[in-house]
């Protein structure tokens, strides 16, 4: 069929989402240091069950396949079986991501009883000692027992879902292994500065040593490891790109519903500048999706800036929108972790980077200290 | 390919979009693209009682559009979309 590519039907937007993630609550029993959301403390504002459960008959409506479901930590909210139940029997699949804290044996039989569920369970180290510092004291026995108790109740294969930093790149063989034991998928991502990201980032990247490390690893495991496409930036390292879409999809095939139903277009961009309306609004999520301001600026052909003389330009596509933004770089040009190098020097002149809008930590110092 | 007749795995779902159409299968959380709104016409048409041949003539592809559409069709086969009806309905 001679036709434009799929990335340019694509970047003119699509009737519904097709990447939906929706955080159920800024709530959460850890303070990561990358945390996207800055999530800690429960908004007062956050959307009500009845709420909730208006906002998955709008996408039943809308034919959206499946949500995304985060926070926080979602398994603290009182309703989470209820939203996953209603949200299941309207043929809305759910995947959902958790530290693992409220999965008990009990709560692992009963996901195991859902059908169209996938969970994922995040860890950032192969053992305390590399997980803690970036998830908190406890995390890593707290998710380790939450895999033990899904593989117990035969859940079948879940996600465990790592974002891959400075620290952790040379495990990346061992959590393939610790998968595979589980009869588990393996899910990598790229860290971004959103949310305290910001503050740790700097700290957390992976060295541009490492980015070759990683295209290489994730070439050589393909489609067996999921990435969710966040990891196109590197496709300007070589020839061969890697599996899935290669484009910021961001108010185009992505979006985000946060806790109180304010919608952004995608999860790492909590901030005004991206914010595209409400759920809460008269027209519901289907007239934000379909019609924001903000989500239309984002479906027009945009400015490859300074990366227009890249030959990779094709392959990396200027890399991660919410990447450049919170470090203060144009979003017309290279990404931070340009794998050319042109991400250092702009990022030595880059301005102060923009603080999220949107701000749940508890008030306690965070420390990024190594053991 | 042409006389197979074929039909919609039950846990598809197709929406259609702007270009075409996205299938999605619920099972094994595969998603494709049907990227011209024929094909979606010839995957709807899959029912389990014509033959793709038939599937095609239904949404008036042309025989120099044909092998594009095999192709799509394939990769449809390749990931469980569509089969062969199953005996016992
Ligand atoms: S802004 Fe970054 S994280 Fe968000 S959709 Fe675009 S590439 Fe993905
Ligand atoms: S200059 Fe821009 S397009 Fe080229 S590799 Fe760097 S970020 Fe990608």
């Amino acid at each position: 069929m001679n036709q434009p590519s799929l990335v340019d039907d694509l970047k003119s937007g699509l009737d519904a989402p097709i990447c939906l993630t929706w955080e159920l609550t800024y709530a959460c029993n850890l303070q990561c240091v990358h945390c996207l959301s800055s999530s800690g403390r429960r908004d007062p504002d956050e959307l009500t069950s009845a709420e909730a459960f208006g906002v998955l008959d709008e996408l039943a409506s809308m034919q959206v396949f499946y949500v995304n479901i985060g926070g926080g930590e979602p398994m603290i909210r009182k309703d989470f079986f209820d939203i996953v139940d209603h949200a299941v029997e309207r043929g809305i699949g759910v995947k959902f991501s958790t530290n693992g804290a409220y999965l008990t044996p009990e709560r692992a039989q009963r996901l195991a009883a859902t059908p169209y569920l996938d969970v994922q369970i995040s860890l950032d180290g192969l053992d305390a000692a590399t997980n803690d510092p970036v998830r908190g004291k406890g995390s890593y026995e707290i998710a380790r027992r939450a895999m033990d108790n899904l593989a117990d109740a035969g859940f079948g294969p879940f996600k465990i879902s790592i974002v891959v930093t400075r620290h952790n790149v040379g495990q990346l063989d061992g959590f393939k292994a610790l998968a595979d034991r589980y009869g588990a998928t393996l899910r990598v991502t790229r860290l971004r500065p959103s949310g305290r990201g910001a503050d740790s980032w700097h700290e957390l990247h992976p060295t541009s040593v490492q980015q070759r490390e990683i295209y290489r690893w994730l070439l050589e495991h393909g489609a067996d490891v999921l990435t969710g496409d966040s990891f196109f930036h590197l496709n300007a390292l070589g020839e061969q790109p890697l599996p899935g879409l290669n484009m910021c999809g961001a108010g185009r095939v992505v979006c985000l519903i946060d806790p109180i139903g304010d919608v952004y277009a995608c999860p790492f961009v909590i901030h005004d500048e991206f914010k595209a309306g409400s759920v809460r609004d008269a027209g519901g999520f289907s007239g934000v999706w379909r019609n924001s301001h903000t989500f239309r600026e984002l479906r027009r052909p945009q400015s490859a800036g300074a990366c227009a003389s890249c030959g990779q330009f094709d392959a990396c596509q200027g890399g991660c929108m919410a990447a450049k933004y919170f470090t203060g770089l144009p979003l017309d040009g290279p990404d931070p972790e340009c794998v050319n190098g042109h991400g250092e020097p702009a990022l030595k002149v880059a301005g102060p980077h923009p603080i999220m809008a949107v701000d749940h930590s508890r008030a306690v110092p965070i420390l990024l200290s190594r053991r | 390919m042409l006389d197979r007749v074929l039909t919609r795995h039950p846990q598809v779902a197709l929406r259609p979009e702007p270009f075409g159409a996205l299938a999605y299968h619920y099972d094994n959380r595969k998603l494709i693209f049907l990227r011209h709104p024929d094909l979606l016409t010839v995957v709807q048409s899959l029912d389990g009682r014509r033959t793709v041949a038939e599937a095609l003539d239904v949404a008036g592809v042309a025989s120099s559009r044909r092998p594009s559409f095999l192709a799509a069709l394939q990769s449809l086969l390749d990931s469980e979309m569509l089969g062969e009806p199953a005996l016992t309905r």
